[in-house]
């Protein structure tokens, strides 16, 4: 137990260093964002309206997790392979989960350096204070949700495995995010169609969360509904990592750029 | 003369196949046409949700917005691709003039510009039922042009400046997001920040976006003529620094021995 602790402890520092080391995952990923954070807030602060700035305050903090979780998790294995270290990653005894979880845990700490990046720049800049009721209940909310984003970043990155380019569908996921997580745009305002994609995003439940505890509301039945979703991911990701490796050293296409 | 225009034409269309590789279909398709769709469907509904503006008003100003991503990151391609390519001295060791030899790569970049806005804008249309009158879009294709000839020219300079920084992905990326939160694209100049506007009205886009506007509002080509004339003034701004840019950044990297450092 003790190895296997250490072993994920090394994993997630040495991948924190690196990713918050990288212009594109580290500084890029606060930054690109928080400018989308800015665009929203700008067009909100059109109307001056307090209770829809707090609203829109609140999203754009949290909206930046997901960025730095769906952009980079997706093309995980496509950098390790172009760093011809994807085969070492393979053929370690540890499983590729052990891996692979700890690199989403790093994500999801830059993805809380967003969430404070985001929340001094609303204060600064737009002189935005947000009003948050239950500071430790809010603490836990975006703890929870960064937590269960690592496991949809987990399995993100395994069913891309596949997708040589996988960068570029990260890329894309990026906007479908931020409408379908509430970040910053009412769920009830989409097409009835996309609320069950919202639901089953770890993430919706997170948002709707984050604001209850801010609220002064209770958090827990929304907590409860993003745990169980990101378990659900976690459950998923760790036997279609299996599958798809065993798949890959079958056809020898691991390495195939 | 003739040789200039191959060098333009041929050579332009050449190195824009071979360096822009996201012409592939798994990266064109996620990048080049979900992505601007998805940009406009997010702020047509943030406009919705603050209750700000119309969807067409999102519509233009994001499809047009999203036509920097290929002229910036296609110019900065076709320029430090070479370096990746370890062809960046060859290129520029051969006697062809550089004006003809780049500006030519930007010819192929502004068609792909224009084709991804007009992309974001059909989205538009289709998805949130926004009506933009037949008789506009003559007119309107022309703003998107424009928009996408001076995004070109701002990319020229990006690539240049990426003969000495490296990070050819985040530079664009940066720029990009300069481009949104200052161009008008989702909050009109008037209703900015000073500060803001001032440097907005000196940014590729700004003019083109003000003016598809009021095409799609019913104005003519003529009315919204000097805007136009702006914004291609701007894409020409852009283009010459460009250019001023390639040649002294070609300079330092002989004189310091740097231009193939990865």
């Amino acid at each position: 137990m003790r190895g296997v602790l250490r072993q994920l402890w090394v994993c997630y520092r040495i991948q924190l260093k690196v990713i918050s080391s990288d212009w594109f995952d580290g500084v890029l990923a606060v930054f690109f964002p928080l400018m989308f954070a800015t665009a929203a807030l700008l067009v909100y602060r059109v109307n001056g309206d307090p209770a829809a700035m707090q609203y829109v305050g609140l999203g754009a903090a949290i909206m930046g997790m997901w960025t730095c979780q769906g952009v980079i998790a997706s093309s995980l294995l496509s950098r390790e392979r172009w760093a011809g270290t994807l085969e070492l990653v393979v053929a370690t005894p540890v499983s590729m989960t052990r891996v692979l979880v700890p690199t989403t845990l790093a994500l999801s700490t830059v993805g809380l350096y967003c969430v404070v990046a985001t929340y001094l720049w609303e204060r600064w800049v737009f002189g935005l204070e947000l009003q948050v009721l239950s500071w430790p209940l809010f603490v836990v909310a975006v703890l929870l949700t960064a937590l269960t984003l690592a496991t949809f970043g987990f399995f993100l990155s395994v069913t891309a495995v596949r997708y040589r380019v996988s960068w570029s569908l990260g890329a894309a996921l990026e906007y479908p995010g931020w409408l379908l997580c509430g970040f910053v745009v009412p769920l009830a305002i989409l097409p009835a169609w996309t609320h069950p994609l919202s639901w089953a995003i770890p993430t919706t439940w997170g948002m709707a969360a984050v604001r209850d505890a801010a609220s002064g509301a209770s958090p827990w039945s929304n907590l409860a509904l993003c745990a169980a979703v990101g378990i659900g991911y976690a459950a998923v990701a760790a036997w279609l990592g299996k599958v798809l490796v065993e798949s890959a050293r079958r056809h020898a296409s691991l390495s195939l750029r | 003369m003739l040789t200039n225009a191959r060098i333009f034409f041929v050579g332009g269309l050449l190195s824009y196949r071979s360096l822009f590789d996201w012409l592939s279909p798994w990266i064109l398709v996620p990048s080049l046409l979900v992505s601007p769709i998805c940009q406009v469907l997010l702020f047509a509904y943030i406009g919705r949700g603050a209750g700000v503006g119309n969807d067409e008003f999102y519509v233009i100003g994001n499809a047009l917005s999203y036509a920097a991503i290929p002229c910036l990151f296609a110019m900065g391609a076709t320029i430090e691709g070479e370096r990746w390519g370890q062809t960046l001295g060859i290129v520029l060791a051969t006697p062809a003039r550089r004006i003809p030899l780049f500006l030519g790569r930007s010819l192929p970049v502004i068609v792909n510009g224009w084709f991804v806005a007009i992309v974001g804008i059909l989205a538009g249309v289709v998805l949130l039922h926004t009506s933009i009158p037949a008789h506009s879009w003559p007119a309107l294709l022309v703003a998107v042009a424009v928009a996408s000839t001076s995004c070109t020219g701002l990319g020229l300079a990006m690539g240049a400046v990426t003969l000495r920084v490296r990070q050819g992905a985040v530079f664009g990326n940066v720029l990009f997001c300069v481009l949104l939160v200052f161009s008008g694209v989702n909050v009109s100049l008037d209703q900015l920040p000073t500060w803001m506007a001032r440097i907005g009205s000196w940014l590729p886009l700004s003019h083109a976006i003000e003016a598809a506007r009021g095409i799609a509002d019913g104005e003519s080509l003529v009315e919204v003529g000097g805007l136009l004339l702006d914004e291609l003034g701007i894409a020409v701004l852009y283009a010459v620094l460009g250019l001023v840019l390639l040649r002294f950044f070609e300079d330092e990297s002989r004189r310091r021995a740097t231009l193939d450092r990865m």
